[in-house]
């Protein structure tokens, strides 16, 4: 057993458990908190990504030492208030929300995408987003998202 | 008698499967509960729902689908599920268009086997063309009722009163809510019930306000805050996480355990019950610690001489049985078939294979299962609600009415979640533990037993006269079923046989089922059958073609598509290719662009377009997802998937191995071409539209290529 102390969704947390369990079991087991998913256990699905320091990352490898110290941000803690981010809203607006399983992974490796490239070209964003499986496969709704979300977000930096 | 028989030939192609699982306990419940006779209903309850399969629908009813409490907001009841497909979203707008309310009024139940009615599973394409209009009816007739409610305290006729956006209003100026409506009207819920909706009227198509736009799903904030709970969110006070051993190769049964391993693992609770065995603990971590113990002293006798991947497809051609009741062999057949391939100049003959793929939803298989008093509750994703409740409830010697299945919108199913697997197994470890357990298939368990399409062997043979007329057709499909194998093309002397055969993999529906492979293999081969007409192909078969809506399809893809000019114009080693078909009644065709590296055999997808036509259009948005989706979903099986089997064991269950498509495989350019017909009734979405995209690549690498490609996954050699 061991104590990991991280931010989670801007809240300190403090957990003490096996520390080889994965983040995602200890979010959702531990902390209720089940925006992620699980999909594959192997990354190779990002049903599980969330944001580590602002990287996405699949929390499904990542034992829980690691994000000991670190900035953790699941789906449920992008919308401020009921305000959703850019990124959500175009999910919405786009149909990109058929089953939704993929979508909160979809979102927050989106959301560390145009963090990084704020105007991605629709190769980057296929490159960028190519390990996420989607098996409603709703690729194209989700590309028109990502591109609508960062046409808003270069709008509102202006 | 249409319809009846619609619904039996749809049913015919459900491949469901009996339960994994007996336990002692229901045996023992059974021998005791003889007397008592409560265990007999349960029991003929489930041999009728298997008798009756999917035809339940025909019997719902339009009545006790609406509640409306005291401040007026309105609830709705289905027995149908959400798995991604749009049902929630077209069945709260279908309530809406009838009753004259914003969508936003209604929320829609579905799925919980005590508060909806049973429509039966969801999958056949069936809710848009018999739930829609069942919802529909209802909506109508409570409105009418309400407005008659309102009239009579008004005590005015109900002549120049209506409903707008969910108030009442008459011609003299009066208004009245919904809560205003209710609070004097007694029981409405009983009202409501009582109101036979059989004559009333429906809104035609034109005067639409809400079907026929698009609506985003009701669900869709939460999804995107991460708010909605899916089946494998659900948690419950003291709940566990559970596991099940699984046996190292199919048929392989466990010879001995011992159980006693699990106990060096803090918190577990193990079951052995015959050939089940399962663990749960506080966290998955420690579930799956448990039952790796318990599998460390497992000792299997093992079934030799499975067959493989590898002699799959001459396996199933030696494997040929009769079969029983909607899975029988049986052939239909017009005029005489032999005699006309035995006189023809001209005579083609063909064999096309599809391997045995998978559905792999996102969300696997997953359960909640509480026991409390004499009563069980299930949370689980599963198309057939009803019928997985019979399941459990004969699993555990219980009348089905103490127990409760509820199906949480779901991570998609394709046909892949007919079975409650994952729901008898959570039930038969909370048994034990008497807590709530919580079971989620690892995607390795998924991948090895769940269950898969169909693989399938297709043989054709065809004759042509000399003026490149079909004269015979001879389709045979062994394993892979019935659904979409008419020839939609004239000919005098046609048969069609479906053979059905021993299976060695478990198998059950998916997307369009039988009509991917039919299709496939009848669309791939009149482009074989245009050649030696020497007619190019999309004139082949506009002039065979008999049924006009597949023309119209056919002609509205080519045309966005510019199939004429593209394919006189073709660059070298790029070709274009056409398909079409209908299933269920609706009707695609797709054309595809195709560049091949002559030095690597490799291809690329360029650009493609499918037209489709449901008749009329209920909400564009989604029908435009459901199409685009269903023609990525059948890419797969175009480029890659394949199950992979030997000695019993499946070789490739990860995504690694087996792969889905991805971002990097959708065509650089899908025009989607959505033929409205709002003069036809609607028919649902989810699975025609995937049928032609694989024989529209596979006749555009004959076009670029001059080779005839006979199998799926498409590798060209």
């Amino acid at each position: 057993m061991a104590t990991v102390v991280f931010t989670l969704n801007g809240e300190t947390k403090s957990v003490t458990t096996d520390p080889g369990r994965t983040v995602l079991e200890v979010l959702r087991e531990d902390l209720d908190v089940t925006g992620a998913k699980y999909g594959c256990g192997e990354g190779a699905c990002r049903a599980c990504v969330v944001l580590v320091d602002d990287k996405a990352v699949t929390s499904c490898q990542t034992p829980l030492s690691k994000i000991e110290g670190k900035r953790v941000v699941t789906v449920e803690g992008l919308a401020r208030a009921d305000a959703l981010t850019p990124v959500q809203q175009a999910f919405i607006d786009e149909g990109a929300v058929q089953c939704g399983y993929c979508v909160p992974g979809m979102i927050l490796t989106a959301t560390a995408l145009l963090n990084a490239n704020p105007q991605p070209t629709r190769a980057q964003i296929v490159n960028f987003m190519d390990g996420n499986i989607c098996r409603c496969t709703n690729y194209p709704n989700i590309i028109r998202a990502i591109e609508r979300a960062a046409t808003q977000l270069q709008g509102a930096a202006k | 008698m249409k319809h009846e028989q619609e619904a039996i030939e749809i049913e015919r192609y459900e491949f469901v499967e009996p339960p994994r699982y007996v336990f002692s306990l229901s045996r023992r419940a059974f021998v005791q509960s003889i007397g008592a006779g409560l265990l007999i209903t349960a029991i003929a309850d489930w041999g009728f729902a298997q008798e009756r399969g999917g035809r339940s629908e025909q019997n719902e009813s339009a009545a006790g689908r609406f509640h409306i409490d005291k401040e007026g907001r309105i609830t709705a009841f289905s027995g149908k599920v959400e798995v991604g497909q749009g049902a929630r979203t077209q069945l709260t707008m279908a309530a809406a268009e009838e009753l004259h309310v914003p969508v936003s009024m209604i929320t829609l139940v579905m799925a919980d086997t005590s508060l909806v009615p049973n429509d039966g599973g969801t999958y056949g394409s069936r809710t848009t063309p018999a739930n829609i209009p069942t919802m529909r009816k209802a909506a109508a007739s409570a409105r009418e009722l309400l407005i008659e409610l309102a009239c009579k305290q008004w005590n005015v006729s109900t002549e120049g009163a209506a409903m707008r956006d969910g108030v009442i209003e008459h011609s003299s100026g009066k208004k009245m809510t919904l809560a205003e409506v209710v609070a004097n009207a007694g029981d409405i819920d009983a009202t409501l019930r009582e109101r036979s909706s059989e004559d009333v009227a429906l809104t035609s198509p034109d005067a639409w306000k809400i079907l026929g736009k698009t609506f985003p799903k009701p669900s869709s904030v939460d999804i995107v805050t991460g708010k909605h709970c899916y089946t494998s969110d659900i948690k419950r006070p003291g709940m566990l996480y559970g596991r099940v051993l699984r046996a190292p190769s199919f048929g392989a049964e466990l010879i001995e355990i011992d159980m006693k391993a699990a106990d060096a693992v803090e918190g577990v609770v193990a079951v052995r019950d015959g050939a089940f065995v399962g663990v749960a603990a506080p966290t998955t971590f420690l579930a799956e610690k448990a039952i790796t113990a318990l599998a460390a002293t497992a000792k299997w006798t093992e079934k030799s001489g499975q067959p493989s991947s590898d002699d799959l497809f001459t396996y199933l051609k030696a494997n040929v049985r009769e079969g029983s009741g909607r899975q029988r062999s049986r052939e239909d057949a017009s005029g005489d078939v032999d005699a006309a391939l035995k006189d023809a100049k001209i005579v083609l003959r063909a064999e096309y294979h599809i391997p045995y793929i998978q559905h792999a939803p996102m969300e696997t298989r997953s359960a909640v299962a509480e026991f409390e008093g004499d009563t069980l509750t299930v949370w689980t994703g599963t198309q057939r609600p009803f019928d997985v409740r019979n399941e459990l409830a004969q699993a555990f010697g219980m009348p089905n009415e103490k127990v409760r299945l509820i199906v949480p919108d779901t991570g998609g199913g394709f046909g892949g979640k007919h079975q409650g697997d994952a729901a008898i197994e959570a039930a038969r470890i909370a048994k034990e533990a008497k807590r709530p357990v919580s079971i989620q298939w690892t995607r390795k368990e998924e991948f090895t037993w769940a269950y898969w399409r169909p693989a399938g062997v297709m043989e054709i043979a065809a004759a042509l006269d000399d003026a490149g007329k079909i004269i015979a057709w001879d389709f045979t499909n062994y394993n892979s079923g019935g659904s979409g194998i008419d020839c939609p093309y004239a000919c005098a002397a046609k048969r069609t046989r479906v053979k059905n055969c021993e299976s060695p993999l478990r198998q059950g529906s998916y997307r369009a089922l039988a009509s991917t492979a039919n299709n496939f293999a009848r669309e791939s081969f009149i482009d074989e059958l245009a050649a030696a007409a020497k007619i190019d192909p999309l004139t082949f078969r506009q002039e065979l073609l008999e049924e006009q809506r597949l023309k119209d399809v056919l002609n509205a893809a080519a045309e966005k598509f510019d199939f004429v000019n593209r394919r006189k114009s073709a660059a070298q080693n790029t070709g274009y290719g056409i398909a079409c078909g209908t299933e269920k009644g609706s009707f695609v065709a797709s054309c595809a662009e195709v560049t091949v590296n002559p030095s690597t055999n490799e291809y690329t997808i360029g650009r493609v377009c499918t037209a489709f036509e449901c008749g009329a259009i209920h909400n564009p948005q989604n029908l435009q997802a459901q199409v685009e989706g269903s023609v990525i979903m059948g890419l797969g099986a175009v480029l890659r998937e394949a199950m992979q089997f030997k000695d019993g064991k499946i070789a490739n269950p990860h995504f690694k191995q087996y792969e889905v498509p991805r971002f990097s495989d959708v065509p650089g350019h899908h025009d989607i071409v959505l033929v409205n017909r709002p003069d036809l009734p609607s028919v649902g979405a989810g699975e025609t539209p995937i049928i032609a995209i694989a024989p529209a690549i596979a006749n555009a690498i004959f076009h670029a290529t001059g080779k005839l490609l006979h199998a799926l996954p498409l590798k060209i050699a």
